[in-house]
């Protein structure tokens, strides 16, 4: 395994991230070489996927993700996207990638109001995606969330077509936070985007309760890697 | 010239911090049948006539201030 190459994935640095050192030594053991990318930059390294990491970017302030759409690295990551980079947003990270509409729909705040941080169960939908290849369809993932602003909308239309697609990769078993369809994580339609309210990288090691984020971020390093080597 | 923009949840929209607001006033005794809550911002603009004040202004909602997906928006300008 070790005979395998690193692929470099850039981890999104916002005012106010806190999940991006999480999400880096997440990647990091799970055989990637992340780096850390400031929201200032213009341009991306040369790296085979983006993840855009949990916190609170720019407090807040006006909607979740709002003002960090408009960072300088966002307009990088755009043109990345449009490539088919592979892009990964984690929670404030896929508040991020909807506010840019790089990703369809929208989070509120929770139903009940109510911060919830604490283990939740999901269901894969697929398992054909550049971030879901290493878990069966259907299975069963136990995953953290902690958000106050996870409750995933779209519209009838929209619902209609994300599932006329198959966009929606994960689902609560138990609805927490009222999002509509229990909705937990979709694709964009090229399949090449994914956001997701739980957070993998605070479940990679057994002694935090579950590694079932592994199989999310150790398929996003497989597939960043397949790239390396294809470009190669 | 100044300029107030509105930005209400969509009909339809869930919105918890109504329905909590519209619960505790009911607890104090007032009959309110629904509460909604948006937001207000305040702008100062310079210069520009009334009209392109508010094109302008439109493309600040559709752009920034609001999401269209889940928020409608109501500009009123003041001379």
């Amino acid at each position: 395994m070790s005979a395998e190459p690193a692929p470099r994935i850039a981890v999104l640095v916002f005012p106010g991230s806190n999940d991006d050192r999480d999400a880096a030594l997440a990647l990091e053991r799970l055989g990637a070489e992340p780096m850390l990318v400031w929201h200032a930059e213009g341009d991306l390294p040369d790296v085979g996927a983006v993840v855009l990491p949990g916190g609170f970017s720019y407090g807040d302030y006006l909607r979740c993700g709002a003002i960090a759409r408009f960072a300088p690295v966002l307009e990088a990551v755009r043109r990345f996207a449009d490539d088919g980079g592979l892009v990964l947003g984690i929670c404030n990270g896929f508040q991020v990638l909807c506010e840019a509409g790089l990703l369809p729909g929208a989070l509120r705040p929770n139903a009940s109001l109510e911060f919830v941080c604490r283990d939740v169960d999901l269901r894969a939908e697929r398992a054909d995606t550049p971030f879901t290849s290493r878990a069966a369809a259907g299975q069963a993932l136990t995953i953290p969330i902690k958000h106050g602003e996870g409750c995933y909308f779209a519209d009838e239309e929209l619902l209609g077509e994300l599932d006329r697609n198959g966009q929606v990769v994960l689902r609560y078993e138990q609805n927490p936070n009222g999002s509509i369809g229990s909705i937990a994580g979709v694709v964009n339609e090229h399949g090449n985007v994914f956001g997701l309210m739980p957070h993998p990288e605070h479940a990679v090691d057994p002694l935090l309760g579950s590694t079932d984020g592994a199989i999310v971020l150790g398929s996003l390093v497989d597939a960043a890697r397949e790239r390396l080597l294809t470009a190669a | 010239m100044k300029a107030t923009i509105l930005v209400r949840p969509k009909p339809g929209i869930l919105d918890p911090q109504g329905e909590a607001v519209q619960a505790s006033l009911r607890q104090l005794g007032f009959a309110i049948d629904e509460a909604r809550v948006g937001r207000v911002i305040d702008l100062e603009l310079n210069g520009a006539d009334a009209e392109s004040a508010h094109a302008e202004l439109e493309r600040a909602c559709e752009q920034l201030l609001a999401n269209p997906l889940i928020e409608s928006y109501e500009i009123a300008l003041e001379r």
